[in-house]
């Protein structure tokens, strides 16, 4: 059917030289009354309508079943290749969007986990240093306080020397300048102007 | 129309002849059903063999099909909407129809079929039956409402219904004689200026061949002015054709 019509077309299209020879044969009559198409009683205007209406028909019968369907075919095809690809580079950003987010996570994911790891590190190695220094700390004051003690019981025994020696001076001093001495009175004044002078 | 004596035969090129002598003669088959024939020629060639490849990415042939198709789809689904489909056949043979019996009738030597009053007012009428057809089809008796607008005053409706009726009756009239008219006064406008040429460049020697210059000037602006028009005159029937579905499925 197909063929038929193919071979239809091309016989039709084979009319056009045998136009040109139809039109110079027939230089135009010359017309007596006016405009052609408007002589209904000539037998050929008829006709022609009638020529027309079958050939109106097959064109619209060969137009109707074969031709626009086919175009409309092609169209279809050419649609649905652009939708499939349209769909197709739809999934594949889908995939790549998923990929992406999927790495944004992991990136995330890592970030966090190496923030706690240092401050976990941080957090421990201050807890060790604070834990050493106070050690220190504890250890020096132990010694800063054997230290003052020592000093304090050095002092302590200065003083007593102090007292000692003082009394002993003194015992001496009232002995050779009156021949005599009370030492207790002397122990007692001694022992008065060392508390004046805030020693004892 | 007479100048210098000699008449301008601006009419005998709408004269029909005989198609290819005596064969023609018995079947009064005319030269412009020959140039019909070739348009029915053309147009199945162009749709049948241009997307006979369907090529997904279009050669020109295929290109041009493609348009052709689209460009009267879009005028059927713009004015009819979706049900417009089922007309879309029948437009798209009118339009191509009416396209290449204008342009062809722009070559040397052809004919114009649809110079013819004839020939557009059948082709009016067919539309005319088609969509009154169309109409009565889907909405049966309701679609004597159609000349009637709805909301419209009924004290008005004496006057309303007959004009109605009569713009009605009128459109085949007015569908054929637009294309008619058109393509009588394009050609008789050709011939005349082809005339001219012929006649002042023959009168007065070297100074005629100058002076015909000028109305042959004309006649090649006049061809470009020609296949506008061939184009307009059958967008113009497609798209008519279309609003005229357009009122015989939603009546309105």
């Amino acid at each position: 059917m197909m063929k038929t019509i193919r071979i239809a077309a091309l016989l039709s299209l084979a009319t056009l030289p045998a136009m040109a020879q139809v039109a110079s044969e027939h230089p135009g009559a010359t017309s007596s009354a006016g405009m052609p198409q408007l002589d209904f009683g000539n037998p050929w205007t008829i006709a022609q309508v009638v020529w027309m209406l079958i050939i109106f028909g097959a064109l619209y019968y060969v137009m109707a079943r074969y031709a626009l369907p086919q175009v409309e075919g092609v169209l279809e095809a050419r649609r649905a290749r652009i939708e499939g690809d349209l769909e197709s580079a739809q999934a594949a950003k889908q995939r790549a969007d998923a990929a992406m987010a999927e790495h944004q996570s992991a990136t995330a994911k890592a970030r966090a986990e190496a923030q706690a790891a240092i401050a976990a590190a941080t957090q421990k190695a201050q807890g060790e240093a604070a834990a050493r220094a106070e050690a220190l700390n504890a250890k020096l004051a132990a010694q800063i306080e054997a230290a003052e003690r020592q000093i304090a019981s050095a002092r302590d025994n200065a003083m007593g020397a102090l007292r000692q020696v003082a009394t002993d001076t003194a015992d001496a001093l009232v002995t050779r300048l009156i021949g005599r001495s009370d030492s207790a009175a002397v122990a007692k004044a001694v022992e008065r102007e060392l508390a004046a002078r805030g020693q004892a | 129309m007479a100048a210098e004596g000699k008449a301008i035969d601006a009419l005998s090129q709408f004269q029909l002849v005989p198609f290819m002598g005596a064969l023609g003669e018995s079947v009064r088959f005319s030269q412009s059903n020959a140039h019909m024939l070739l348009a029915f020629g053309l147009i199945t060639a162009l749709m049948m063999w241009g997307t006979a490849k369907r090529d997904i990415v279009p050669g020109r042939l295929q290109a041009l099909a493609e348009s052709g198709y689209e460009f009267v789809h879009g005028i059927v689904t713009g004015q009819v909407g979706d049900q417009g489909k089922r007309y879309f056949p029948f437009v798209f043979s009118i339009f191509m129809f009416v396209l290449f019996g204008n342009m062809l009738g722009l070559l040397p030597y052809a004919f114009t079929f649809t110079s013819h009053i004839a020939v557009t007012f059948a082709l009016a009428a067919l539309v005319f039956v088609v969509v009154t057809v169309v109409a009565l089809a889907i909405h049966g008796t309701h679609f004597f409402s159609y000349f009637f607008p709805e909301g419209a005053p009924k004290a008005l409706a004496p006057l309303i219904i007959p004009i109605e009726i009569i713009s009605y009756l009128s459109r085949p009239i007015s569908l054929s004689v637009r294309l008619f008219a058109n393509m009588v006064a394009g050609h008789v406008m050709l011939k005349v200026f082809a005339t001219f040429v012929v006649m002042i460049g023959s009168a007065a020697g070297v100074l005629g061949l100058v002076g015909a210059v000028l109305p042959m000037a004309m006649n090649v602006a006049l061809v470009g002015f020609e296949i506008l028009v061939a184009f307009l005159q059958a967008y113009v029937f497609a798209i008519l054709t279309s609003i005229y579905l357009h009122d015989a499925v939603h009546l309105h």
